[in-house]
C-alpha cells in the first residue's frame, strides 16, 4: 500500500509526514509526531478526548483522516502553554482540581479555548452545551465548569 | 484503501463509478470514519470531495440557497441570514451531536448516511428541499424526498453523488420549525423527529409539508399530515387531525430508545408542536 505524503502545519510549525490512508489525524499525531497530548478515548467521536482545532475549527482527531491535514492548520493541546508558562485556562484547572486521570483533559482545555475565543462571555449553560461531546468520567464536570467561567471572568477583567 | 481527492464532481463521479469494491465519498466523515474505525463498512475506494471549488460555500441561488456538500453543521449555524429564513433546517442540523461534529458533520453527509433517524433529513423534507446529483450523464436535481430507499440505504446508483443541497425561496409569512424527541438533554439519536415547514395567507395556512423521522424505515414525507392543516387557522381539530394523520403514518420498530406505541404516539404531539412554532415563525398570532 502506497504511503501518501503530507504537509501541514501543526500548532504553527510546518510538519510533513508520510502516512497510510486509514490513518486517523489522531494516530498521525500520536504515532508519527509524538504529540500524544490528544488522546483516543473513544475513537468514534462521542468522548471528544481528541479535540484539535483544524483552520480554528473545534474537531475530533479521531474522525479525520490523517490525510486530510493537507494545507491545514492544526491546533494541539502542546501548542496552548506559551514554553514554560501555562495558558491561564491550564492555571486555573489546576487551582480548581478540574481533572483526576487527566485523559479527559487536553481535549476539554482544547475545546474550552475555542470556546472563549468565540465566546468570551458565555453562560454556564453554554459552557456545558459547548463542552457536552467532552465526557469526564472522574470530576463531574462542576469543578470544569467552575473553572472555565472563572477564567473567562478573569481574561475579561485583562483585555 | 485508495484514496482520491478528485478537482471536480464530475472527476469524482467517474472515480467512483470505475471504482471496484466498497466505494465512499467523504466530506465531514462523522460517519464514513466512525463505520471505518469499526469495520463496519471498509472501503476500497475513498472520495474525499473537499477539495472541490465550492464545496464550503453557502450562497444565494435565484433568491434561495445553495449549500455546499462539505459545509459543516457549524458554517450553517454561523449563517445569519440563512437561519433567519430557514430557522428549522439550521437547528435540525444543529442538533446532530457534539461542537466536534459539529465543526465536520454536512447536511448532505447526513441524508446519504440513510439513517432513518437523521436529524436534519425530515427539516429538509418539509422546506422542499432539493439536491444536485452528479453522474456520468450529467447533473439532475432531485427532491431529497426521493434519496432515501431504507435503513442504510439511498437511491443513488453507482458513479452518482450528491454536489450540494438547494433550498426554495422562502418568501414571506412563512416558517419552519424541526424538535425531535430524545430521553436526554443533548448528543443522542432522535427517538421521534417532525419537521413542518407552512406558508400563511392571513390566519389561514395556505401551503403545507410535514416529514417524519425515525418512525418508518426511511424519513417520511407525511402529505396526509400537511392536508390536515392546509385551509385551517391551526386550531385545535387541525392539531388533533395534524396529529392524528401524523401517526397514522408511523411504521416504527421497537428498540431500545422507544417502542412502536410510544414512537406514534410522540409523532402526534411532536406534529402539533413543530406546527405551532412553524405557525408562529410565519407571522400568525396564537
Amino acid at each position: 500500500m502506497s504511503m501518501i505524503h503530507v504537509s501541514t502545519t501543526v500548532n504553527g510549525d510546518e510538519v510533513e509526514f508520510l502516512c497510510d490512508p486509514r490513518e486517523t489525524l489522531l494516530d498521525v499525531l500520536r504515532d508519527r509526531l509524538a504529540l500524544t497530548g490528544a488522546k483516543e478515548g473513544c475513537g468514534t467521536g462521542d468522548c471528544g478526548a481528541c479535540s484539535v482545532t483544524v483552520d480554528d475549527r473545534l474537531v475530533c482527531s479521531c474522525l479525520m483522516l490523517g490525510a486530510e491535514a493537507e494545507g491545514k492548520s492544526i491546533g494541539t493541546i502542546e501548542g496552548m502553554a506559551d514554553g514554560e508558562e501555562l495558558h491561564p485556562l491550564q492555571e486555573k484547572f489546576i487551582e480548581y482540581a478540574a481533572l483526576q486521570c487527566g485523559v479527559c483533559t487536553p481535549g476539554v482545555l482544547v475545546a474550552t479555548e475555542a470556546l472563549l475565543k468565540k465566546n468570551p462571555d458565555p453562560t454556564e449553560t453554554e459552557v456545558r452545551y459547548w463542552l457536552a461531546g467532552n465526557l469526564c468520567r472522574c470530576t463531574g464536570y462542576d469543578k470544569i465548569i467552575r473553572a472555565v467561567l472563572d477564567t473567562a471572568a478573569d481574561l475579561r477583567k485583562a483585555s | 484503501m485508495e484514496y482520491h481527492t478528485p478537482g471536480s464532481f464530475e472527476d469524482a463521479a467517474t472515480i467512483a463509478a470505475k471504482a471496484e469494491g466498497v466505494t465512499r465519498f467523504l466530506a465531514g466523515g462523522t460517519d464514513v470514519l466512525v463505520q471505518l474505525r469499526a469495520d463496519m463498512v471498509t472501503p476500497d475506494v475513498l472520495i474525499d470531495i473537499k477539495q472541490i471549488a465550492g464545496v464550503k460555500d453557502i450562497a444565494r441561488e435565484e433568491g434561495g440557497w445553495r449549500i455546499g456538500a462539505a459545509v459543516a453543521g457549524a458554517e450553517m449555524t454561523e449563517h445569519t441570514e440563512l437561519g433567519k429564513e430557514w430557522p428549522g433546517v439550521v437547528e435540525a442540523m444543529d442538533l446532530i451531536g457534539s461542537t466536534q461534529i459539529q465543526g465536520r458533520a454536512t447536511l448532505v453527509g447526513n441524508l446519504c448516511n440513510g439513517s432513518p433517524a437523521a436529524d436534519s433529513v425530515p427539516a429538509l423534507m418539509a422546506a422542499g428541499a432539493s439536491v444536485s446529483v452528479v453522474g456520468a450523464s450529467g447533473t439532475r436535481k432531485v427532491p431529497v424526498e426521493e434519496i432515501p430507499a431504507g435503513p442504510g440505504k439511498t437511491n443513488l446508483a453507482k458513479g452518482e453523488v450528491i454536489s450540494a443541497v438547494h433550498l426554495p425561496v422562502r418568501g414571506d409569512n412563512a416558517g419552519d420549525a424541526y424538535l425531535r424527541f430524545i430521553p436526554r438533554t443533548e448528543m443522542d439519536i432522535a427517538v421521534v423527529g417532525c419537521g413542518v415547514s407552512l406558508r400563511l395567507d392571513g390566519p389561514t395556512v395556505a401551503e403545507a409539508r410535514v416529514s417524519l423521522g425515525a418512525v418508518a424505515p426511511r424519513v417520511l414525507l407525511v402529505e396526509e399530515a400537511a392536508k390536515a392543516i392546509i385551509g385551517t387557522t391551526l386550531d385545535e381539530a387541525a392539531l388533533d387531525a395534524l396529529a392524528a394523520a401524523a401517526s397514522a403514518a408511523c411504521n416504527p420498530i421497537d428498540d431500545k430508545r422507544g417502542t412502536i406505541e410510544f414512537r406514534t404516539h410522540v409523532a402526534g404531539v411532536l406534529a402539533k408542536r413543530a406546527a405551532k412554532i412553524a405557525y408562529e415563525r410565519a407571522g400568525g398570532a396564537k
